[in-house]
């Protein structure tokens, strides 16, 4: 059996901005999700959510059929942040963090360290303070930071907005790669193509609401709602 | 005046190099005091800057409001009150802490604990949103969290106490009221200058002075060069 | 630091006192003699070195202010007074003395540096801390018949709440006249701290006289030790060899004692007229310790 994701009426709201709005939808592993949508339309929120770093003002979370709380979130969900953020320590020890908190041995974490950066192509960085490293090398450090945890859900916040080229290339591989039964990945982007190419749902996010859920091939041919249609023309505005 | 700073920095030179015993006795005495007064706030400061760095609890406000407001007590002030209550007719005379190195170190630690309190908690408060949120999402407990956000800070964290251990070291009127500057027991640096101004040694006290100063300030620096490390 | 088995014997003394540095001579040769006690000098204006011996803080006082010190006596703290020794305040100012008070005595000068200061051409400095030094000045004022409190209501009547070098030092900017004791006149004169001279020397108004008080061992519960190491101190102040030192202090730095020795006065009778002044000072109905203040005394008195 897959994993299985469910949402269930889920809303936040900051003041009186309701950031997402009474949200369902499930979600099975093997799966890649792209939250496409306009700025402030809701999608870090929706993703900060599900990570446990929000706590919802309504509706459920659950994994399984299970219900979780948001430490229960935190140990099985990881988020790559839009901003990236470093700890103040060597580009090791910031891969080595969460490692280090699932109490594995030091041998094992060296070898899964140097696996990570390997796949994003930073080698040669480990020693290095991981503030003293370019942005785009920052959000790499943050994937594989992220990636080497192999949690069961995998959220990724605009991960290739600072990537050259070939660089967002790489990543998309290796987001493809994690595609697994045991694993739902859910990444918000504002490249269409990107979503094109990776996703096999999409989901259009407008004020706090899914208005579209749909195939890559379908959403961008023939998306049934209209606001859904203006977006993909980029005359939706929020 | 530029003749006298001259002479000063000459003398402050000659005091260095000369081993002058009793200079060099009182600095030691100066800095176990003030270091001893350091430790000791530590003791307590840093849990309570934790606490208000990291969680929120009833009457947080109140105690931020009160360890910022007691920043700026006079040293003379509570030099006074813990003379007065360290007195052998005051209500904690049976202590025998007034005019002991000890009574001296405990005085300093309360002057200096707003400022310890105060710059340790803003540097984890300015460290902790976006920090925490990554440790937490990394899988870090609470616990885990905040003990990541502390390491996070940990230079910030020193930087704050060598600033409590300078205001400890430099400050004068609870080593002059509690300690007495009594020669070879509780004279530390600046009760010494105090007293050598009072004599008229004015290149004396100046030289004194820039040694004090010169002991900070090499301090700070070697905090900064190990940070750099 | 001290080892922990000595005896400490705290002393309360005057700033004016142990600025010379005589005090950290005589704790050295006392020292050596009672290597089981430690001495240790707290040095306070006059007001709070007696208040902090009525406080318990310390085991005796050395101080110069007579009056207090028979009210500490009277009071219960004290015992065992001694005259130790003396020497004279001056009057100090500028080297052209623009009022012209060199060679008057103390009062007359204090009444024509008055009328200079009402027409606005010259400034008085008082020490205005509650010293020693202040309560000499304010007596010497009443003297002269003027109130100190409507003095200090005038703009020409600075008050430094300071020791005696800031004092000086002020009164040297400001050319200025004030009233010092001889030792820390000359300790600033020498090192070239104040052009000031001395306009006003000694005379009778103008004695000072220092006195060593035991703190009483009834009244404080001391410990036998520790009124034993002042009964102790106290006569090693009026021994020979102390009185000595006293009489030499300063002659090598200064080209001038800064004190004189009271016991061998006392004894020689070879200047009545000084002995007189000191004891109409600093003596209580002819006695420099009313009898029922004195408590296991020994010899202090023969
Ligand atoms: N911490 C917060 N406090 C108050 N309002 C917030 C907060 N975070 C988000 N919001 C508001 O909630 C709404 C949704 O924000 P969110 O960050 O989820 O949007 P987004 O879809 O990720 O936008 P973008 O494409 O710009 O990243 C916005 O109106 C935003 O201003
Ligand atoms: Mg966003």
């Amino acid at each position: 059996m897959s994993l299985k994701l469910q949402l269930n009426n889920v809303s936040k709201r900051y003041g009186n901005t309701k950031a997402i709005d009474s949200i369902s939808f499930d979600a099975e592993g093997n799966n890649i999700i792209a939250l496409l949508g306009v700025n402030g339309s809701g999608k870090t929120t929706l993703l900060r959510t599900i990570a446990g770093l929000e706590r919802a003002d309504e509706g459920s979370l659950s994994i399984n059929n299970e219900e979780l709380g948001l430490p229960e979130l935190r140990k099985i969900a990881t988020l790559v942040f839009q901003r990236t953020v470093m700890f103040s320590r060597s580009v090791y020890d910031n891969l080595a963090f969460g490692l280090r908190i699932r109490g594995l041995e030091k041998e094992k974490i060296a070898g899964e360290v140097s696996k990570a950066l390997e796949a994003v192509g930073l080698r040669d960085l480990d020693r290095r303070k991981a503030k003293k490293t370019s942005g785009g090398e920052q959000q790499r450090i943050a994937l594989a930071r992220a990636f080497l945890l192999n949690p069961k859900i995998l959220l990724l916040d605009e991960p290739t907005a600072n990537l050259d080229v070939s660089s967002a290339k790489i990543v998309e591989e290796i987001i493809k790669n994690r595609r697994t039964k045991d694993c739902v990945i859910i990444l918000a982007t504002h490249n269409l193509h990107q979503a094109k190419r990776l996703a096999d749902e999409i989901f259009h996010i407008h004020e706090g609401r899914i208005l579209e859920r749909a195939t890559p091939a379908e959403f961008f041919t023939n998306p049934r709602n209209e606001n859904t249609k203006r977006f993909i023309n980029g005359e939706l505005q929020f | 005046m530029f003749d006298t700073i001259m002479a000063a920095l000459g003398e402050a030179f000659h005091l260095i190099i000369s081993g002058n015993h009793e200079v060099y006795s009182i600095v030691w005495r100066s800095l176990g005091v003030s270091g001893l007064a350091t430790l000791l706030a530590c003791l307590w400061g840093i849990p309570i800057a934790i606490a208000l760095g990291l969680y929120s609890f009833p009457g947080k406000k109140l105690l931020m409001s009160l360890s910022n407001a007691f920043l700026g007590i006079p040293t003379v002030a509570l030099g006074l009150l813990l003379f007065l209550l360290w007195s052998q007719s005051g209500p904690l005379g049976f202590m025998s802490l007034l005019y002991t190195p000890i009574g001296i170190a405990i005085g300093q630690s309360i002057l200096i604990t707003p400022i310890l309190v105060s710059f340790t908690s803003s540097a984890l408060n300015s460290t902790d949103v976006e920090m925490s949120d990554l440790a937490k999402t990394l899988g870090a407990s609470t616990f885990q969290t905040n003990f990541a956000i502390i390491r996070e800070a940990l230079w910030a964290i020193l930087l704050a106490v060598t600033a409590s251990f300078s205001r400890a070291f430099a400050e004068l009127g609870v080593a002059m009221m509690v300690g007495g500057n009594i020669r070879n027991v509780t004279r530390v640096l600046t009760t010494f200058i105090a007293l050598e101004t009072a004599k008229g040694e004015i290149a004396f006290s100046l030289a004194l002075g820039i040694i004090l100063m010169a002991i900070i300030l090499s301090i700070t620096l070697l905090l900064n060069y190990c940070r750099r490390e | 630091m001290a080892k922990p088995q000595n005896q400490r014997l705290i002393v309360s003394t005057t700033t004016s006192l142990y600025e010379t540095g005589l005090l950290d001579v005589l704790e050295t040769e006392f020292e050596k003699k009672h290597s089981s006690i430690d001495v240790a000098f707290l040095s306070q204006g006059t007001g709070l070195a007696i208040q902090t011996a009525m406080r318990g803080d310390a085991d005796m006082i050395l101080v110069h202010d007579p009056a207090r010190e028979l009210k500490f006596l009277q009071d219960g703290y004290g015992v065992n007074r001694k005259v130790i020794a003396y020497n004279f305040f001056v009057i100090v100012g500028p080297k052209e003395d623009p009022v012209g008070i060199n060679g008057l005595s103390p009062v007359q000068a204090l009444t024509k540096i008055k009328g200079a200061g009402k027409n606005g051409s010259v400034e008085w400095v008082s020490r205005g801390d509650d010293s020693g030094t202040h309560t000499k000045e304010k007596r010497l004022w009443t003297a002269g018949g003027f109130s100190v409190s409507d003095l200090r209501e005038k703009s020409w009547y600075l008050e430094a709440g300071q020791g005696m070098t800031a004092t000086l030092k002020l009164t040297d900017e400001k050319l200025a006249y004030t009233l010092c004791d001889l030792g820390s006149y000359l300790n600033n004169y020498k090192k070239g701290n104040i052009q000031l001279e001395v306009l006003v020397e000694e005379g009778e108004d103008t004695l000072n006289v220092y006195s060593a008080i035991a703190n009483n061992p009834k009244h404080f519960d001391l410990s036998g030790t520790s009124f034993n190491a002042s009964i102790r101190f106290l006569d090693f102040l009026i021994s020979e060899e102390t009185q000595e030192i006293l009489a030499d202090f300063g002659n090598e730095e200064f080209d001038s004692p800064l004190f004189n020795p009271y016991i061998p006065l006392l004894a020689s009778g070879s200047n009545p007229e000084m002995l007189q002044w000191i004891q109409e000072l600093a003596y209580f109905d002819g006695t420099e310790c009313p009898q029922e203040c004195r408590y296991q005394e020994g010899d202090l008195y023969r």
